[in-house]
């Protein structure tokens, strides 16, 4: 569906209206996902691995299930083996079967009538474990001879030879490399490796079943995506997908986190075992242990540079692991790895390897900020050996319009150039800087996409509007919804109210995920509300007598179209609606679509740091995002997504990391030992919108929930790089890395 | 005929070819004709592929239509958070 007009004048759209959600969460009474109760309600645990590596030679729970209170005990054995290989991983993933393959990977779980029971009875199960050899390192686990987390599970895109941990191989690019760097006039060749972080969301994962015994059943859950939730749980349950319905709670923080199930099928396959409903709501010690981290990775980068700053080639080689089970992440990170620069000779190659640490899930922009975090901090040293102004550099060999990307497509109009000329213009980039100071930048990217969504809108009889839509809201989307649903139909915002379905009450909508819910469920609202224009001017036309092509929209009201079409007064949605009864019955529009046209979306992140050469501590003093958010629908939620976005990026940057012994077992799965940064900890993150409208959206809009987590791991790492005199290439660059790195400068 | 550009691993099964033509006015005839013309890209088109054409990206959609002076680009299964 393509923009409307790229001058448009807007009346909602671009307006700061109160979030819908705000007086429900600031008062309690918002609904997440441990807030769900039902009548004679279980509760559910989870017995976990204490190693990372073993083989599962008995569980007997047979004196948990005679301890008194207890309902149901489930192992894998309760559970079918599924045919396709994506379900199987989450199920065994859910539930270990055979082997456990990381530090809390679940081995059983039972519902009883209340927590203490639950807990007691977990103490009962007897599991006898075959302690395996484990590695938790990237780099150990490539290496012939490394423990075997899982066999068979190469693609054939893996060279013969390689550890059976190497799972799956990727290359992109074009041009000829030794001719690019034939013309540079310096190259830099580095290694850099970045920790597993974790999303962080602030709401543990919970979800109440309640399987009936005629086998229907009901879900509650926080999710990203109550319909994939459906297809998962389904499919492992043997279940119809109309016999199971999942409603989405209100949700406390994704971040791509939630967008798998690690606990639904199993307090559903405990409600069915028990008859009754079963809640389960994780601990933050098992949020950290087995529901999803991002990738950790070890990078080889090598950029050919010119003395006045054009890139003549780069090159870069990825291992990233996405824990013990096949990961395609590495193909989104050697994708996005140069995106940003127009390059005649480019290549990147990756590599994704198993080790024994959990199940990756993804982290907005999965892939991206790693790969990119490694090339930009190449650009920097590159800059500051050739004695370079880097945003000039980045500004010469910027993608634009035109530009074949590095990893194929020829990009149509994007905003990088725009942005980075922002960033050159503000004054935070030439404010003066003290000792111990250093000033970072990096650009990033992400590709965003649309995907399948369903939109629901009814013309209520009083004049009010109803939005049914099938995303869970995990960035104001209710808001931006409602907004394009007023600008549309020429109503106040106040008039709208849009609420989420389960996946009974509409049809497939795809994940929360990609940036794809403004966009795309954005461009369904509009088609759903110009569908029930249009039968508003039919109806409005049968009041009148005249032919419906007689009639046109205009600013809230069905109107006559030009003199010949007859006079009569404007007749508003309000009073179309309220005789909608005696014109034909209720008005709705809907649209189905699966979305295509999202648009790339490219931030620059600007970083002063400074950092204590006694203790090695770094403290973020200024920071600013430029990004190109195509039209802002409601610009607090944009800006709340790229504050948002360098705020875990700083957290990424300088100090979350999971950290695993000896022993193979993670030693910080709490957030006293896995430091977010806290709002002491922050300056005001300064924000600048830009909208270059995208052609592939009618009021312009791009997604803008990912890109901006990807530029702050390299801005703050060239931050850091340049206040201590030394290029970081570990992250996260906590004070001990860095005064180390300090102490060895000398 | 239709030029497609194959991501660099996907080039073992069309003899190194970087770029290949095949029959094709959709996405559909496009993988279909790929999977028959080159069989060794048949497990990853199974796993899941995306086209970009003329620069947008599209993930289904069998029958978005490509004209033969069409920028055509296959990549892989696009995945967010």
């Amino acid at each position: 569906m393509a923009l409307d007009t790229p001058k448009r004048t807007f009346k909602v759209v671009g307006t700061r209206p109160a979030r819908p959600d705000g007086m429900d969460k600031v008062t309690g009474r918002a609904m997440y996902g441990a807030d769900i109760t039902a009548p004679g309600m279980l509760i559910g645990r989870i017995l976990r691995s204490p190693h990372a590596h073993a083989r599962i030679k008995s569980i007997d729970t047979s004196a948990a299930e005679a301890l008194a209170g207890v309902r149901a005990v489930l192992t894998s054995a309760d559970l079918s083996v599924p045919e396709d290989e994506f379900i199987r991983d989450v199920q065994d993933n859910c539930m270990a079967r055979g082997k456990v393959l990381y530090d809390g990977h679940a081995v059983a779980a039972v519902a009883a009538t209340d927590a203490a029971t639950a807990k007691a009875a977990l103490k009962l199960i007897k599991v006898t474990y075959e302690a395996l050899p484990h590695v938790t390192d990237v780099d150990a686990a490539m290496k012939p001879g490394a423990p075997i987390v899982q066999d068979g599970r190469t693609l054939e895109n893996v060279p013969a030879g390689m550890s059976a941990n190497v799972t799956s191989h990727s290359e992109f690019g074009h041009g000829d490399l030794a001719s690019g760097f034939a013309k540079a006039d310096k190259i830099i060749e580095r290694s850099f490796k970045t920790a597993a972080t974790h999303q962080g969301y602030i709401e543990p994962h919970a979800c109440l079943a309640s399987v009936a015994g005629d086998g229907k059943a009901d879900l509650w859950c926080c999710t990203q995506g109550q319909f994939f939730v459906r297809t998962l749980c389904a499919e492992i349950m043997g279940m119809e997908a109309s016999q199971l319905r999942v409603t989405a709670s209100e949700i406390g923080g994704g971040f791509g986190g939630k967008t798998t199930v690690f606990i639904e099928p199993v307090a559903l396959a405990l409600s069915r075992k028990s008859g009754r409903p079963v809640k389960i709501v994780m601990t933050r010690d098992e949020v950290f242990k087995a529901t999803g981290p991002t990738v950790s990775s070890s990078m080889d980068i090598k950029i050919g540079m010119t003395k006045d700053g054009r890139i003549t080639a780069g090159e870069a080689h990825l291992r990233y692991s996405g824990g013990a089970f096949p990961c395609g992440t590495v193909d989104m990170g050697g994708q996005a790895a140069f995106a940003a620069y127009d390059l005649d000779a480019v290549r990147t190659f990756g590599w994704n390897i198993m080790t024994n640490r959990p199940k990756e899930a993804a982290y907005r922009a999965p892939g991206a900020p790693q790969a990119i975090y490694a090339v930009e901090s190449v650009v920097d040293e590159l800059c500051q050996e050739l004695g370079l102004d880097p945003l000039k550099v980045r500004l010469k060999n910027a993608a634009k319009k035109g530009t074949k990307s590095s990893y194929g497509p020829t990009f149509d109009d994007i905003g990088l150039v725009a942005t980075l000329e922002a960033a050159t213009s503000h004054p935070h980039y030439t404010a003066p800087l003290g000792p111990n100071q250093g000033r970072g930048l990096s650009c990033g990217f992400w590709f965003n996409f649309g995907g399948n969504t369903c939109v629901s809108l009814n013309i209520n009889t009083d004049g009010t509007v109803g939005v049914t839509e099938g995303n869970p809201d995990i960035g104001g989307s209710r808001a931006s919804i409602s907004q394009m649903a007023a600008e549309e139909l020429g109503v106040p915002y106040e008039k709208v109210r849009t609420i989420v379905a389960d996946t009974s009450s509409l049809g497939y909508n795809d994940v929360t995920d990609g940036s794809r819910v403004t966009f795309s469920v954005g461009l369904a609202t509009i088609k759903a509300a110009r569908a029930a224009i249009q039968n508003m001017c039919a109806r409005a036309a049968k009041i009148w007598g005249i032919d419906e092509d007689a009639v046109e929209w205009k600013d809230g009201a069905a109107c006559p179209a030009g003199p010949n079409a007859g006079k009569f007064p404007p007749m508003t949605l309000a009073e179309i609606a309220a005789v909608s009864a005696e014109t034909g019955g209720p008005i709705a529009g809907h649209h189905e679509v699966n979305a295509d046209g999202a648009g790339v979306s490219f931030g620059v992140h600007l970083v002063d740091v400074e950092v204590d050469p006694e203790t090695g501590a770094t403290k973020v003093l200024r920071y600013t995002v430029f990004q190109d958010a195509g039209k802002a629908v409601h610009p607090d939620y944009v800006e709340g997504q790229m504050q948002g976005g360098a705020v875990q990026g700083i957290g990424w940057a300088l100090n979350e990391e999971y950290i695993y012994g000896e022993d193979g077992r993670l030693q910080n799965a709490g957030f006293l030992d896995y430091r977010v940064p806290v709002a002491s900890d922050l300056p005001p993150i300064e924000t600048v919108i830009l909208e270059i409208p995208n052609p592939g959206h009618p009021y312009g809009v791009r997604g803008v929930g990912e890109t901006p987590i990807v530029p702050p791991l390299a801005a703050i790492a060239n931050a850091v790089s340049r206040a201590v005199g030394v290029r970081m290439t570990e992250l996260p660059m906590s004070p001990p890395r860095l005064l180390k790195a300090l102490m060895s400068k000398g | 005929m239709v030029k497609v550009l194959l991501w660099g691993t996907l080039r073992h099964a069309t003899d190194g070819q970087a770029e290949v033509e095949v029959e094709a006015r959709n996405f559909k005839e496009l993988l279909d004709q790929l999977v028959a013309k080159y069989p060794g890209l048949e497990p990853q088109i199974k796993r899941g592929v995306s086209m970009a054409l003329d620069g947008r990206v599209y993930r289904e959609a069998w029958f978005t239509e490509i004209r033969p002076d069409s920028e055509v680009v296959l990549m892989p299964y696009m995945v967010g958070g």
